[in-house]
Parts: structure tokens; C-alpha cells; sequence
């Protein structure tokens, strides 16, 4: 497994480079950008796209593609915003929502494995129906009335380190420590490979498909959490586009669609590139538009450069 | 009648890795003639064809079409030439009508637009001259046709584009009798038409009733032509064989034990009534050409495919194997036929690999033990001696014989008793051979059963204690070693009167 982790960790270097490239480049020009208030906003930023680039990327690994993880997290804030501000224990909605959100993991794992609709169809249809249960419950509207300690969490650091950020980086040992050292972790990856292989290895297929897409959507769901407190109240339209950002962010982090690459440690320093690029053009004033120009940019230039250097081995 | 020769093939060499598929191979075609080419597995049948097709470059040798000689065949040239292969795995576009296959790449058009009405008149000329006017409308989508129907669109096609040597491989596969016979006339139709057609099976009976020349392809040479109204079956089986049996494999020191499998009337969509029985020590060879069962058997024992009649036995002991899971912690492992496509993760590592099987044995509450991991992996990295740098080097970066040590690694990792291995030696150079050869040796010597699939007779007869012969999902016969001989067994592989049941087939 050493030359899969080399192996990523190439792809992930290259990555690593241009982001302490931009460190250094944001540091000279701003005197802002190293100050702890810019840090933690970083932190902040870059949590919840980070927690679902992880998500995706356990999918990815087994050449699978989840498009729903943006739809959960509204379904998630949404949801929980409404439960919390009718007067609801936080803790139990919490628990509630989480165990909703592997619901909707269970669901993909059952269209993909036992219907065969393929990862992109099931996952765009899970997509589309969450953003209408989403429109549906909150009406369309914003839902207000939360309480205060919900924001406060968010706005508060622990040691020093946003709260917000405490849960990523769980998120990366927790899910680096599965794919590592369980035996699930193997089948990932193995599924990835070569899903007939592993079946005739005696791999049950379905369970790992399931897991699979359980793991993912409540890494998800945990976004939706994070989400809600970050924003302090429930909007219908939020999360939109996070797909696209968790497939970039695995994606820059060295995971390859064809499966069987990729890493959660990967995910989070795409994700952590992109924020920089965000955080970097509200410094500079840069006209936002541009960012996603540059993200773009960054993503396929990283990708091709990854794959001229494989073509070269 | 003096016919003019309208492909000749010269002293055509091709080299793969590891083999020589075609030495010195010279063939040819006549104007209105049907010929035959048969041979076993590997013969090099297919290879001398996609030479013809340009989908193979030949390494020496010269290729004339008409007379004229053509010196860097392609697919297109070929096609130009009037070269058109309808194969067994027919290759139409099944969302298209029957005119756009048939016309496919050159529509009539109109002011640039595809000009239908024109379209289906042509394809409706085409499907008349081989009597399917009213039969197969031109309109039709080509997905909704039987087997049979599509092969006659791909017929006409090759008409559509002046075909004037037209060639057949095992297009009677999947065919029914009837089928069969329409098939046969419309190739008969295209022979007195004046074109030449040269048609590969490896069922005999339809070279008799079909063919006017015949040539016998033997290990990648001709070992023979004939007038088909001058020979017999019996004379062509005895020319497909002679192939050198190396000696020196046969390990006699085993000790053959109890009985550890058995399988009585083992039935599914593929099998008929399979019974037989293994006993530890014991090498047993499945002899079958392709398509006779030999692989479903295999996977329908190693719980695969799905079994609908018969009992399996494990030490006496009635068991059901319905998933590659059960079978696993039965004993039995199964070494797939396609390795890159079925025996292996070629992105993981070697360590991973090896491990794949057992992960439930070195797991304690969902996490792997990496010193036994890595235990087990050196093990057997040391045991088949496979050559790679690292136990965490990628399997992708192997060569084809260590890949195959791979597999059967996880076969040993996984410790079964029964290993049933299906075309271990294909695609892998002959140093590698001998080494698989030596292993299934060992395995039989440590006690364990192995069932040996192989479409290369000579490496069975080398090594085995008995080989089955399957033909059309069907043990036919069951050859003890002292009765070995290649010709006897070949014609029950092929020909249609088979003795039936377990008889022994030494004659």
C-alpha cells in the first residue's frame, strides 16, 4: 500500500507546492494574510468543503462519483433549522439528522448496487430530490429563530483552532485510519481496482458499496451540521455547486475517477489550495469572479501536469 | 475448372511475447470456393485472419490479394480490397436501422443530407439478393433482431461494400439448427456467386457439409490441406495433434488420497448432468474447446454462477456453495481464466493482493493485522519466488508469469485444498510455465486436489492423472493417464457422436 501512499503523495506534493507557493506570494503582498484573525478565517472557510472532498473521495476510490453531497447538506440545514427553531433539543435534531443523512447513503448504495443505475445517474437523482424536499419543508424561504449558542459554536475556537476545523481534521485521521487499517479500507480500494476480482476473492460487493456510500453521506450530513451553525439559521439554497468543489478538491488531493487512487489527506489539501485561492482574492481585492476562473485554472493545469509525469514513468 | 486464387498468403511469421503463433503459414483462397480452416485452441486460426483483416501486422511473410501484393495491410485497405470478416461477436450498431448498418460510412446523400428513401432502396437490393427482401426491413432497428438476423444485416453489409472475400469465424456459435442451415445456404449462394469464403470452426461436421477445401492449423504451422470430398473426420483429428508431449512433468511421487470433492449432476443454463469427483493428491485435467462448458463449470463450483440441479461434496459432507465467500472458507479456490480481468487488482499492491481472501482472517474488529499482512504476503512472495521489488510494489508493474504467482499466492494465502485453475498458463512466456507446471506439482504434493482447465492438450497429458473431456456442457468422457492419447481425446472434445456419460474414452 506504500506505493499508493508515494504514489498520492506525489500527486498530493505537487499540490502542496502550489499552495505554499501562494502562502508565500499572499504573505509578501498582504501583511494581513498570516495574522491569526486571517488564519482562523481560513480555517473556517476551507472546513466544510474539506469535510465533503473527503466524502467524495472515499466514493471516487471506487470509481464511483457522488453528486448528492451538496443536497444533503441542504437537506441537512434545512431540516434542522426548522426542528431547532420549533424547539427541538439540539443534540437529539443533531443525532436525527445524522441518522437521516446514512439513510440517504444507504439509498444511493441500493440504487447503485442492487437497481445497477450508475453512481452519476443515482446520485444526480438523490441530488434533485433533496433540493426539492429541501424547497418543500422550508417553502422556499430562509427559517430564523435559532439559537444563539448554534452560532456561537462556530465563531468559538478551541486551543486556539476554529471549532469548526477541530471536526475536519477528525474527519481526516478518523477516515485516513479506515482506509488504512480496517479491512473495509482494503475493499475500497479493491472495489476501485477490479470489482470482479474482489468478488471472486470472496469481497461482499454489496456491503462495501454500502459503506461506501453511508460513509459518504454522513461525512455529509456532518457538513450540514457545521453548515447550520456557520450560517445560524436554514437556507433553502445553500450548498449549491458544493459537489463540483468536493470533486475538485479530491481530485486536486490526487484521486483519479478511474478509481483506486486517492486519498483523504489529498482531499483536505485540495481543499485547503482552493480556500487559500478564495481567501487570497478577497485580500488582494481581486473582482470574485475571477476565482473561479483561477480554480479552474489550477484544477485542470494540476491534473494535466499529474498526468504527463505518469505518462513519462 | 481452373479457378483463380484470389488471396495468397506466403511463409507468414508472427511472434507474440513468449509464443510463435504462425511459422511459415501459407494459405489460400480460390474464387467460388469455400474454405475451410480448423484447428484447435491456439492453433493460430484467428491470428492468420486478423493478418488478412490488418488488425494484426505479420512479422515476415507476404500477402497477395488478386495477385497483387499488398505490402502494409490495414483494416481500411483491406476493406477497399474487398476483405470482409463477419464475426461471432457481430459488431453492428444496435440503435441503427438495418439500411444505416448496411450502409454505415457511405450514405447516399442529398444536399448534404442523408437521403433515406435512397438508403433503404439500396439496403432493400442488397437484403433481396440474399433472399431476405420482406424478411429483414430495411427500417428496423437492428437491436431488435434475432442473432441469426443481425448476422445476415453483417453479411449484407460486406456486400454493400463489394465483398469479394468474405470470411466466417464460428459464426454457428450461438445458432440454432435451423439458423444453421439458412446461414449455410446464403454462404453457398455467396460461393456460387463467385466469391471466395473461408470458414473457421471447429465443429467437423460443418466443414463436411459446407466446406469444398479444408486447411489444418496445427501449434501456429499447416499441417495439411485437403480436398474435403477426399478426407474424413477422423483423418483431420489425427492431423490437428502430434504435438509434443514433454515428459519429465509427471510427478509420480504423489499420493493420491480420500476423496475430497464430488459433484454428481451438477446443472445451470450452461452445464448438463456434470458428475465427478476429486481426491486429494490428485491433478485432473478438463479438456473442452472454448464454449464447452469448462469455465462455467468452474464457476459454477466456486459459487459464481448459480447452480439449479446437483449436489457438491466436501469430504463426504453435502455442502452449498452460493458465493465466492463460502467456497473460500470451504477450501476451494478458483484461479480465473481471465487473470487481469478477474484474478487481480492491478493497482494494489502485491502485499494487498495476496491478503484479498483473507482479510477476514487477520481482522480484529475491523482492523487489519499489518505484521500478519505482511507476514503472510513474504510468505508467499518467497514460496512462488515472485519477483518483485517490494511487497508494496503495484501488480500493474509485473510481468504476466509473477502477475499469475499473484493469484495463485492468494490461493495458497487463503489455504484451500481444492484449486481449480483455469488456463494458468495462458499468456505467460515458457520459463513461467515450467515454474506453474512445478507449483501445481507441489500443491498436489502437500495434499491438496487440483482441477486443471486447459485448451492445450499436451500440457495436460504432461502432468495430469486424469483429464475430462466437456463438449456442449457435458462430461463426456473421463481418461485415465494410461489411456491418454491426443487424437482419441480430441475427437470426443469435437465431434458430435460422443460417447455419453463417464465412460473412458482410451478406446
Amino acid at each position: 500500500m506504500e506505493s499508493r501512499i508515494k504514489f498520492s503523495l506525489n500527486t498530493q506534493v505537487v499540490v502542496l507546492i502550489v499552495a505554499i507557493a501562494m502562502w508565500i506570494f499572499l504573505g509578501i503582498i498582504s501583511p494581513y494574510f498570516f495574522t491569526t484573525g486571517n488564519v482562523q478565517s481560513v480555517m473556517r472557510q476551507m472546513t466544510i468543503q474539506g469535510i465533503l472532498g473527503i466524502a467524495e473521495v472515499v466514493v471516487i476510490i471506487t470509481a464511483g462519483i457522488d453528486l448528492s453531497v451538496g443536497g444533503v447538506v441542504a437537506f441537512v440545514n434545512i431540516v434542522m433549522s426548522k426542528m431547532v427553531s420549533t424547539g427541538s433539543n439540539i443534540a437529539s435534531t443533531v443525532l436525527l439528522v445524522m441518522a437521516l443523512s446514512a439513510l440517504i447513503g444507504l439509498a444511493n448504495g441500493v440504487m447503485v448496487y442492487n437497481l445497477r443505475i450508475p453512481p452519476f445517474i443515482a446520485t444526480l437523482g438523490m441530488m434533485s430530490v433533496l433540493r426539492g424536499a429541501t424547497l418543500l419543508i422550508s417553502n422556499g424561504s430562509n427559517i430564523f429563530g435559532l439559537p444563539r449558542s448554534i452560532a456561537d459554536f462556530s465563531s468559538t475556537n478551541t486551543l486556539g483552532i476554529p471549532n469548526l476545523f477541530w471536526f475536519l481534521i477528525l474527519a481526516v485521521v478518523i477516515v485516513e485510519i479506515i482506509l488504512r487499517y480496517t479491512s473495509f479500507g482494503r475493499y475500497v480500494y479493491a472495489l476501485g481496482s477490479n470489482i470482479e476480482a474482489a468478488r471472486l476473492s470472496g469481497v461482499n460487493i454489496r456491503n462495501v458499496t454500502y459503506g461506501v456510500y453511508i460513509l459518504a453521506s454522513t461525512l455529509c450530513g456532518l457538513a450540514g451540521v457545521l453548515e447550520t451553525s456557520r450560517l445560524w439559521m436554514g437556507v433553502p439554497t445553500t450548498g449549491t455547486g458544493y459537489e463540483l468543489d468536493a470533486i475538485a478538491a479530491a481530485v486536486l488531493g490526487g484521486a483519479s475517477l478511474m478509481g483506486a487512487e486517492g486519498t483523504p489527506l489529498g482531499a483536505f489539501i485540495g481543499a485547503l489550495v482552493m480556500t487559500t485561492i478564495y481567501n487570497g482574492s478577497v485580500l488582494l481585492n481581486i473582482n470574485p469572479f475571477w476565482t473561479r476562473i483561477i480554480v479552474g485554472v489550477i484544477l485542470v493545469v494540476t491534473v494535466a501536469i499529474d498526468q504527463l509525469r505518469k505518462g513519462r514513468r | 475448372m481452373n479457378q483463380e486464387i484470389t488471396v495468397l498468403m506466403k511463409d507468414i511469421t508472427k511472434v507474440f511475447p513468449g509464443v510463435i503463433a504462425l511459422q511459415n503459414v501459407t494459405f489460400s483462397v480460390k474464387q467460388g470456393e469455400v474454405k475451410g480452416l480448423v484447428g484447435e485452441n491456439g492453433a493460430g486460426k484467428s491470428t492468420l485472419i486478423k493478418i488478412l483483416t490488418g488488425a494484426y501486422t505479420a512479422d515476415s511473410g507476404e500477402i497477395y490479394v488478386f495477385g497483387q501484393k499488398i505490402d502494409n495491410m490495414n483494416p481500411i485497405l483491406a476493406e477497399q480490397l474487398g476483405i470482409s470478416a463477419v464475426y461471432q461477436n457481430l459488431v453492428l450498431a444496435e440503435h441503427l436501422t438495418v439500411a444505416e448498418n448496411i450502409m454505415l460510412g457511405t450514405f447516399p446523400t442529398k444536399w448534404g443530407l442523408v437521403d433515406k428513401p435512397a438508403m433503404n432502396k439500396k439496403a432493400e437490393e442488397i437484403l433481396s439478393q440474399i433472399g431476405y427482401r420482406g424478411i429483414i426491413k430495411p427500417e428496423e432497428r437492428v437491436g431488435n433482431l434475432s442473432t441469426s438476423q443481425q448476422g445476415m444485416v453483417a453479411i449484407a453489409r460486406a456486400l454493400s461494400r463489394n465483398a469479394k472475400i468474405i470470411i466466417f469465424d464460428e459464426p454457428t456459435a450461438v445458432l440454432t439448427d435451423r439458423e444453421v442451415n439458412e446461414l449455410f445456404r446464403v454462404i453457398r449462394w455467396l460461393r456460387d456467386s463467385g466469391r471466395s469464403v473461408i470458414y473457421i470452426s471447429h465443429r467437423l461436421e460443418e466443414i463436411f457439409e459446407l466446406c469444398d477445401t479444408v486447411t489444418v492449423l496445427k501449434d501456429g504451422a499447416v499441417a495439411g490441406e485437403k480436398t474435403v470430398s477426399e478426407t474424413n473426420q477422423d483423418q483431420l483429428v489425427a492431423m490437428m495433434v502430434g504435438r509434443e508431449v514433454r515428459h519429465g512433468i509427471f510427478d509420480d511421487t504423489r499420493k493420491i488420497g480420500e476423496e475430497i470433492l464430488r459433484v454428481e449432476n451438477l446443472s445451470n443454463k450452461k452445464l448438463k448432468n456434470c458428475s465427478f469427483a476429486l481426491r486429494s493428491g490428485e491433478i485432473v485435467g478438463i479438456y473442452g474447446l472454448v464454449g464447452s462448458g469448462r469455465t462455467e463449470l468452474a464457476k459454477a463450483l466456486f459459487g459464481v454462477d448459480p447452480v439449479e440441479s446437483g449436489e457438491i461434496f466436501l469430504n463426504g459432507k453435502k455442502v452449498s456453495l452460493p458465493n465466492p465467500r463460502e467456497s473460500i472458507d470451504s477450501g476451494i479456490n478458483l484461479i480465473p481464466e481471465d487473470r487481469r480481468r478477474e484474478g487481480i487488482a492491478l493497482k494494489l499492491s502485491v502485499k494487498d493482493n495476496i491478503n484479498l481472501p483473507v482479510y477476514p482472517r487477520i481482522t480484529k474488529a475491523g482492523f487489519v493485522n499489518r505484521d500478519k499482512e505482511k507476514e503472510i504476503a513474504q510468505t508467499f512472495v518467497n514460496i512462488l519466488s515472485i519477483k518483485t521489488p517490494s511487497l508494496t510494489h503495484r501488480v500493474e508493474n509485473l510481468s504476466g508469469g509473477n502477475q499469475q504467482k499473484v493469484v495463485v499466492a492468494k490461493g495458497l494465502a487463503s489455504q484451500s485444498r481444492i484449486f481449480i485453475m483455469d488456463e494458468p498458463t495462458n499468456g505467460i512466456d515458457v520459463g513461467a510455465k515450467e515454474e506453474i507446471y512445478q507449483l501445481i506439482n507441489n500443491i498436489a504434493r502437500e495434499g491438496s486436489g487440483v482441477i486443471f482447465i486447459s485448451s492445450y492438450m499436451p500440457e495436460l497429458m504432461a502432468i495430469c492423472d486424469r483429464i475430462l473431456v466437456m463438449r456442449d456442457g457435458r462430461i463426456v468422457a473421463d481418461v485415465e493417464r494410461k489411456d491418454f492419447d491426443e487424437e482419441s481425446i480430441l475427437a470426443l472434445a469435437i465431434k458430435h457422436e460422443t460417447m455419453v456419460g463417464g465412460e473412458t474414452g482410451g478406446k
